[in-house]
Formats: C-alpha cells, sequence, structure tokens
C-alpha cells in the first residue's frame, strides 16, 4: 500500500516537473520574440516549410471530411426528414470543430515530427552546441522564428481547411445528393456566424503554437543516439497531438459555453 | 588566460573529470592528450559553458566564465568539434561564413563569401566545394570545413577537438602548419585535442596529459620525451602494458 501511494506521488511529481519544464521552455522563446537579433531568413523558411507546403495535406484531409459529413448528415437527417439542414450542419461541423482539429492533428504530424527530428538531430550531432560557439542562441535561431511562424500561418491553413471542407461538402450535396447550388451556398453564408469563423481561427492559432512548440521543445531535449532522436519524435507528435485536442475543448467551452 | 582549477563532473554516476586543474598562457598552443574517454571532450566543453561544471573554477582572461557575459567571450572564440557539427541544411560556405552572414560580425553576402573561400584554401579545400553540402563530403573534408569555420572570423581563442583525426598524412602536416600559423602570427590562444603524436609535436609549445580525471602531467613540448612519468612514457611510445590498463 505504501510502495503503491509512493509511486503514485512520485508520478505526480513527474508530471508537475515536466509541466513545469515546458511553461519555462515556453516562457524562454516568447522572451525572445523582443530581444535582438532576429533571424528573418530562418523564420521565412519556417513560414514556407510549415504554411505552404502543408496546403495539399490539408487541402486534402478538409476536402474528404467535407464530403463524408454531407453524406453522414444526409443519411442521419433523413430519418427524421430533416435533410435540408445538410447546408448548415457542414458548415458549422467544419467551421467550429472539424476544420480546426484536423488541420491541427496533420500539422502534429506532419510539422511536429518534422521540427523535433531536426532538432533533435542537431542536438545529437552536436550542431546545437556549435550554435552556441557561433554566438548564436538555439532558442532565437531555431525555436522562435518556427514557433512565431507555425502560430502566425495556421489561422490561414485552417481558414483553407473550412473553406475547402465546405467546398467538400457542397461538392457532393449538389452532385450526389441533389441539392441546389445557389440554395446551398446561401444556407451556408446565412448559418454562418463571425463567431464561428473568429473560434475556428483562434483555435488554428493556438494549434500551430503548440504543434511547433512541442517539436522544439522534444528535439531540444533529446538524448543521446538515433533512439534518442526516435524518442524525441514520437514523444513529440503524441503530445502535440494530445495537447491540440484537450486545447480544442477548452477553447471550444470558452467560445461556446452557454 | 585560460585557467581551470580543481574541475569535477559527472554523468550521472560516470565521474569523468576528477578536479582537473590546467593553466593555458595567453598566445600559447597547448595540446591535450590523453586514454580515449577520459573526458578531455568534456573538458574544453567546460570552458564553454556547453557541460556545466559541479565543482571548481574556471577562469579566462581572469574572468569566472560562470559569472563573465559569455555573449562577449564567445565572440572571439572559435571551436572545432571533433565531429565536426556542421549545420547540414545550409552548404559548405555558409557553414564557414555563418558567423559574418548575421548577428554583429555581419558583413555584405560578396564579402562573406570571399573569407569563407579563403579559409576553405587555407584548409586545403578547392572553392568548388563551397557550395555542396556537407553531407557530400568525405569525414576528412568535413573535418577541414569544420576547422575553416572555426577560423573564420579570426578568433583570439580556439579549440580544436582532434583536427588531424581522419585525415591522409600529408594534409595532417597542411593542418598542423597551419594551426601554428595561427598561433604564431596571429597571436591566437590554442588548445588542441589529439591522439596523433606527430601532430602534437608539430603544434604543441605545452603538452597535458588527462588521466583518471586530472591532469597527471603538463609541461613544455621539449620535456615530454624526456619526462620520467611512467604514464606519460607509456603514452606517448603507445605500449600496451604500464600503468595506465588497457582492458582485453
Ligand atoms: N553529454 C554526455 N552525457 C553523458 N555522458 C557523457 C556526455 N559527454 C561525455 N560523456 C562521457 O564522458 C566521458 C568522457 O567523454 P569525452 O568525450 O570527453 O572523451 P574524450 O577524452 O574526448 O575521448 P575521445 O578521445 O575518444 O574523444 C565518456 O565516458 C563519455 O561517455
Ligand atoms: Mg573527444
Amino acid at each position: 500500500m505504501m510502495r503503491f501511494v509512493a509511486s503514485l506521488g512520485a508520478a505526480v511529481l513527474a508530471v508537475f516537473a515536466a509541466i513545469g519544464r515546458v511553461a519555462i521552455f515556453t516562457a524562454q522563446t516568447i522572451s525572445h520574440l523582443v530581444r535582438p537579433p532576429f533571424y528573418p531568413r530562418e523564420f521565412g523558411q519556417a513560414l514556407l516549410q510549415i504554411g505552404y507546403f502543408s496546403l495539399p495535406v490539408v487541402g486534402l484531409t478538409a476536402f474528404f471530411t467535407g464530403g463524408a459529413l454531407a453524406l453522414q448528415i444526409y443519411a442521419g437527417g433523413a430519418r427524421f426528414s430533416a435533410e435540408a439542414v445538410v447546408p448548415q450542419i457542414v458548415a458549422i461541423g467544419m467551421v467550429r470543430e472539424l476544420g480546426p482539429v484536423l488541420v491541427g492533428l496533420m500539422i502534429a504530424a506532419r510539422v511536429t515530427s518534422s521540427i523535433a527530428a531536426e532538432i533533435a538531430t542537431m542536438k545529437v550531432t552536436e550542431q546545437i552546441d556549435a550554435l552556441v560557439t557561433l554566438s548564436t542562441h538555439p532558442m532565437k535561431y531555431l525555436t522562435l522564428p518556427r514557433v512565431l511562424a507555425a502560430t502566425l500561418v495556421m489561422p490561414l491553413l485552417v481558414g483553407v481547411g473550412d473553406v475547402i471542407g465546405i467546398f467538400g461538402g457542397y461538392i457532393v450535396g449538389t452532385q450526389r445528393l441533389g441539392f441546389n447550388a445557389a440554395a446551398y451556398l446561401q444556407n451556408t453564408a446565412d448559418f454562418l456566424e463571425v463567431r464561428d469563423v473568429v473560434s475556428s481561427l483562434t483555435k488554428g492559432a493556438v494549434f500551430g503554437f503548440i504543434a511547433a512548440l512541442m517539436g522544439c521543445y522534444y528535439g531540444m531535449q533529446s538524448e543521446r543516439g538515433a533512439m534518442g532522436v526516435g524518442r524525441a519524435t514520437k514523444g513529440s507528435v503524441v503530445a502535440a497531438a494530445v495537447l491540440i485536442l484537450a486545447a480544442n475543448f477548452l477553447l471550444t467551452e470558452a467560445f461556446f459555453s452557454v | 588566460m585560460i585557467r581551470l582549477a580543481n574541475v569535477h563532473k559527472s554523468f550521472g554516476d560516470n565521474h569523468v573529470l576528477r578536479g582537473a586543474s590546467l593553466h593555458v598562457p595567453k598566445g600559447q598552443s597547448m595540446v591535450v592528450i590523453g586514454g580515449s574517454g577520459t573526458g578531455k571532450s568534456v573538458l574544453i566543453k567546460s570552458v564553454l559553458g556547453l557541460v556545466k561544471p559541479d565543482s571548481g573554477k574556471i577562469e579566462v582572461n581572469g574572468q569566472d566564465v560562470a559569472r563573465a557575459d559569455r555573449d562577449a567571450f564567445l565572440a572571439r572564440f572559435g571551436m572545432l568539434f571533433q565531429g565536426g557539427a556542421l549545420f547540414d541544411s545550409l552548404t559548405v560556405w555558409q557553414n564557414v561564413a555563418f558567423r559574418l552572414l548575421r548577428g554583429s560580425l555581419k558583413r555584405p553576402l560578396d564579402e562573406a563569401r570571399a573569407v569563407a573561400i579563403e579559409k576553405l584554401r587555407r584548409v586545403g579545400l578547392d572553392k568548388d566545394v563551397a557550395d555542396r553540402l556537407p553531407a557530400e563530403l568525405s569525414g576528412g573534408m568535413q573535418k577541414r570545413v569544420g576547422l575553416a569555420r572555426a577560423i573564420a572570423a579570426d578568433p583570439e581563442i580556439i579549440f580544436f577537438d582532434e583536427p588531424t583525426t581522419g585525415l591522409d598524412p600529408i594534409m595532417a602536416g597542411v593542418i598542423n602548419d597551419l594551426i601554428r600559423e595561427i598561433v604564431t602570427e596571429m597571436g591566437a590562444t590554442a588548445v588542441t585535442i589529439t591522439h596523433d603524436m606527430t601532430s602534437a609535436r608539430a603544434i604543441a609549445d605545452q603538452v597535458a596529459m588527462l588521466h583518471a580525471g586530472k591532469v597527471r602531467w603538463c609541461g613544455p613540448i621539449n620535456e615530454l620525451d624526456t619526462t620520467d612519468d611512467p604514464y606519460v612514457q607509456q603514452f606517448i611510445h603507445g605500449r600496451a602494458d604500464g600503468p595506465i590498463a588497457a582492458l582485453r
């Protein structure tokens, strides 16, 4: 019994210690936002890598999800002859929830993992140490550009995802389910509120911040060797995905609780 | 110039440095020798603050490195890492000119490139490697790029971690001459780790031997052969038997 309590206590302490480390890392990252030097070239590259090159995967994910959503709502709505709500529910579902969450998870898979693997490799091959000896702060040079780029570009990606998701629903709605094209769009536009869009883009920014921060954090914490890199990458993706889903719940609560 | 006093460092229960003390006078070339895994790399990394010593004191120019302004100190400093540690996302010349492309030493692009190509030439690399990526070079070439990067901003203090390992004998000679030149002509203070006794004799003013976490012997290069320290004698003659136990 005592042993059980002790190990439970140790686990709780470990969790708090981890939270503390992440919090310190976050604070350090943010503090570099106002302290020069800045590295605009690295920032530009991060924008390109995280934003532009993620567009295909975001587009495909959103398109298929929007289409599937339309089919499901139609089938489900038909049970109590409410098929007509497809445009409205697709719009709400995509913009409020599925757009930000799916884009967030795709970014966790695509961006978090690559940031973590890159930084961890730099760490185990002493490139981070070399940066320090070349008077370059690793947090400024590696972490800040990536976290800032992800935070700024994710709302755009989520916006694109929302639009393409709705478009996926529209294609299925008009081609398969016999909706009138103009009426579908009209219903969508009438139903969405500003608050829906703001919540969507806000979620995007928060998820982008989490995704890049976790990649950098796990990369910097990496142990030595190829196994260290593998472990850092895995840990970063799991942590980013879980934190994104948790943040999604909290943000939904904040925006839409009645 | 650089002074270490009674430095201790452990990784877990691996007690690597156990009271290492060393003094490197300004403008001198110090060569550190010692068995593999005795903590030579850890020793120089602790001067840079890349490894935090558990106890002991490290001073550079009379200033405690734990408290001094590290940026100012690093600005006139260069280091060659044992594994090269080149940035694999940057081309060779961008690696060499890293300091000159950003930060306080920033220079115009073509000027930085010209400096990089000049430094590459000094380590025996042709200018057509300049636009390649580090991964496309051989191990010895990567090492020399690392060396070129270390000396690119004409530092006053330079650490070389095994500069000639992996080089052919002629290239090793070129690098030895280069290091000697940097010390005598530019008045730099150098600390070089090496296992290569030919290289040690070519580079050193002073030699220090690290053993069991301590500097076992330290003296001018011309006393290296005449010292009666059995550890030093065994090491420089590469004998398998002697006071340094070799596990077999
Ligand atoms: N970051 C680290 N974490 C854990 N152990 C380390 C770390 N760095 C070095 N060590 C350990 O410290 C000891 C000394 O390492 P160091 O790299 O200084 O050896 P060395 O004298 O440079 O050897 P070599 O001549 O082979 O390069 C080794 O046992 C190594 O395992
Ligand atoms: Mg070493």
